[in-house]
């Protein structure tokens, strides 16, 4: 066990390597800068332009520039905001919470509807509400995030004025009860992809399970259908269901750029969209390297998760 | 005429009827062109504590017909199975489990009708415990605890001959070999000590040491329990090895059922005589390097059944509208030998008394 972690652990670092790599250079590659907001400053003149990328170390070519902040890095410096020179840690830190509750959240309502909805889908394969949700999860995989959010805004805010617009919960009241209240719009947002996609491939997992000669074996020794069903077919058919929750991870994080946005969610990712159009390198390449690290230890907990689960898997 | 066996369809009530009456057992499967009959019409008994093999090609019907009495074809996809299969059961009633209620069934699965299944590779839920799944069965039609199913599981274990019980109860499918885990099959099956034991083909995926084996096991337990077992099998080698009767099926009909020594000795129907001289024998290996026989051509395609008798087309006794007019009638040659041959008197005669007779 200990060796698989190191030698994941290895594999991770050259991942985040390549990956912030390849996001310094796509960055870098953005037209302006963090100074081009100032080139139009009355009384800043190129003079005081040309100092401040100096100090600011912009002038020196890229790929030093970027050893320079891997290196940095490494050590556990993540650079500061130029914005306001916070840490970017701790900027990261203050937004990170929100994120994660939207995240969790989403992943609930996916693993619970999701999969109730797989698993009734395969019992009753061919059935109406089989072929009804086999449409619903086309559709819900093929409506855009933004314009999805939009609707949930316009219906139940707008015309209803069952949920509030957006925002985590408005100053001075910050009860529990008003910050679920909030919660309800931007989670069925971003969870409306997961759960799709966790129907879908629940439905085909227990499908694949479902036929198997021990499940006949189950059923010849007479344990009622519940048995059956949950010990026999659920039990096994969870098991893909693992890697799947790992590979969400980036859906997710991706899906919740658009959902914090639309709903002003002050989260990661409506930080990471406004700190590219400040063109904020540090806080932008710390959030690229955060989420990649949130993505790696999802995919690691599946991995480990998969080997509780199915003893026939054992890590080398 | 009626076949022996249909017109005893008295239903049995007590005593020492046969433990279980298939009568006219068909199973229609919907093809792409239309029904399929995979069983025809089959009807046979079971009486208590014999072994009876079924014996037949892949695609004659023997499967589904023990899939049939576990009932375990599901409806779906325009499946049709009729006819009757009737159970004695412990209480002394006598049920139709094509006509009983899921609840009835289930409390008859594992307890009066275990099943024993072809493949002990999939056969077994890769993610419990062998003893898990032993004691399943128990904890559910018994109500004990799962500490006390769990040693029943242990005793189990040892009675199928697998060593080190107490520790193999914790084991895991994939860390047993093909043999054990065969043997956990039979424990599993054996649980809750049913009165009739269908084993379908079970020592096929073994290898020839281990099938050995598993037939001792199977007679050594019949023995002590006083089981029923329904054999299906394709081997005549095995066939011989434990079977008190044997039906032969081809394309989902009985075409002969015999006592075991006679069906060897005096095999009636040309399909069953192709089949024994297929067999290997050690007494062709002399100077006379013989060819082993093989029946000329396949098993009918089920959607395209020929017409009357449905082996014709391979059969080496075959005349034009006696065997390709109407299906032969399953008739009795002998109180307990019936054959499904139109022309059996006249190829039985030609037969040479030299088919290999078990001791």
């Amino acid at each position: 066990m200990s060796g698989f972690l190191l030698r994941r652990l290895a594999q991770s670092i050259v991942l985040l390597w390549i990956v912030s790599m390849i996001g310094f250079a796509l960055l870098h590659l953005t037209p302006g800068g963090p100074l081009s907001q100032f080139t139009n400053t009355p009384g800043m003149t190129d003079e005081d332009l040309q100092r401040l990328t100096a100090q600011m170390g912009l002038d020196r070519p890229l790929p030093v520039q970027y050893l320079e902040w891997f290196g940095r890095l490494l050590t556990g410096d993540w650079g500061r905001s130029y914005r306001d020179d916070t840490p970017v840690l701790l900027v990261i830190g203050s937004r990170l919470g929100a994120t994660l509750q939207l995240m969790v959240t989403a992943t609930l309502i996916a693993v619970l509807v999701g999969g109730f909805i797989g698993v009734v889908g395969a019992v009753r394969r061919y059935s109406f509400f089989d072929q009804l949700v086999t449409v619903g999860a086309m559709i819900a995989l093929s409506i855009p995030t933004f314009w999805f959010g939009l609707m949930v805004i316009y219906v139940f805010s707008v015309k209803l004025g069952w949920l509030p617009p957006g925002n985590i919960s408005p100053v001075g009241n910050e009860s529990l009860i008003v910050f679920l209240h909030h919660l309800i719009g931007p989670s069925m947002v971003l969870g409306l992809v997961t759960t799709a996609i966790w129907s879908r491939f629940m439905r085909s997992s227990m499908l694949d399970v479902i036929n198997q000669d021990y499940v006949r074996t189950a059923r010849a020794k007479g344990v009622s259908e519940r048995i059956v069903l949950v010990r026999h077919v659920l039990r096994n058919a969870l098991l893909p269901m693992i890697t799947i929750a790992g590979l969400e991870v980036p859906t997710l994080l991706s899906g919740a750029l658009v959902t914090e946005t639309v709903f002003t969610w002050p989260g990661m990712g409506r930080l990471f969209l406004d700190s590219i159009g400040y063109r904020d390198y540090p806080v932008v390449m710390g959030l690229l390297t955060f989420t990649a690290i949130l993505v790696i230890i999802g995919n690691l907990l599946a991995d480990v998760l998969y080997v509780v689960a199915d003893p026939r898997i054992r890590l080398q | 005429m009626s076949a022996p066996g249909v017109n005893a369809s008295g239903l049995a009530t007590s005593g020492e009827g046969p433990l279980l009456q298939v009568r006219d057992l068909t199973v229609e499967f919907r093809g792409q062109t239309g029904r399929v009959a995979a069983v025809n019409g089959v009807s046979f008994d079971v009486r208590p504590g014999e072994t009876l093999a079924l014996v037949g090609e892949s695609g004659s019907g023997k499967s589904v017909t023990s899939l049939a009495i576990m009932r375990l074809i599901g409806k779906a996809g325009g499946t049709r199975i009729g006819g009757q299969i009737l159970l004695r059961r412990r209480n002394g009633a006598t049920v139709d489990l094509l006509a009983a209620s899921d609840p009835e069934i289930r409390e008859i699965r594992g307890t009066e009708i275990a099943m024993v299944f072809q493949e002990p590779m999939t056969s077994l839920n890769p993610v419990h415990t062998i003893g898990a799944q032993v004691a399943e069965g128990i904890v559910f039609h018994r109500r004990i605890s799962r500490r006390a199913a769990l040693a029943e599981a242990v005793e189990l274990l040892d009675l199928v001959g697998i060593p080190e019980p107490r520790r193999r109860i914790d084991s895991f499918p994939h860390q047993l070999s093909g043999g054990m885990r065969q043997r956990a099959m039979i424990a599993v099956a054996l649980a809750c000590k049913p009165g009739l034991l269908i084993a379908d083909e079970p020592t096929t995926a073994l290898d020839v040491t281990i099938q050995a084996q598993i037939l001792e096991l199977m007679q050594r337990l019949q023995r002590q329990t006083g089981m029923s077992i329904v054999f299906i099998t394709h081997n005549l080698g095995v066939v011989a090895e434990v079977a008190d009767r044997v039906l032969v099926m081809y394309a989902g009909r009985i075409v002969e059922q015999a006592p075991v020594v006679p069906l060897f000795g005096q095999p009636l129907m040309p399909y069953t005589q192709g089949l024994l001289r297929s067999v290997p024998r050690l007494d062709m290996a002399g100077g006379v390097h013989e060819e082993l026989h093989a029946i000329p051509g396949n098993v009918p395609d089920p959607t395209a059944m020929p017409p009357g008798c449905a082996f014709h087309p391979r059969c080496a006794h075959f005349q034009p509208t006696v065997c390709d007019g109407a299906v032969p009638a399953l008739e009795a040659a002998d109180p307990d030998h019936s054959v499904r041959c139109a022309r059996w008197r006249e190829v039985s005669r030609r037969v040479p008394a030299s088919q290999p007779v078990p001791a």
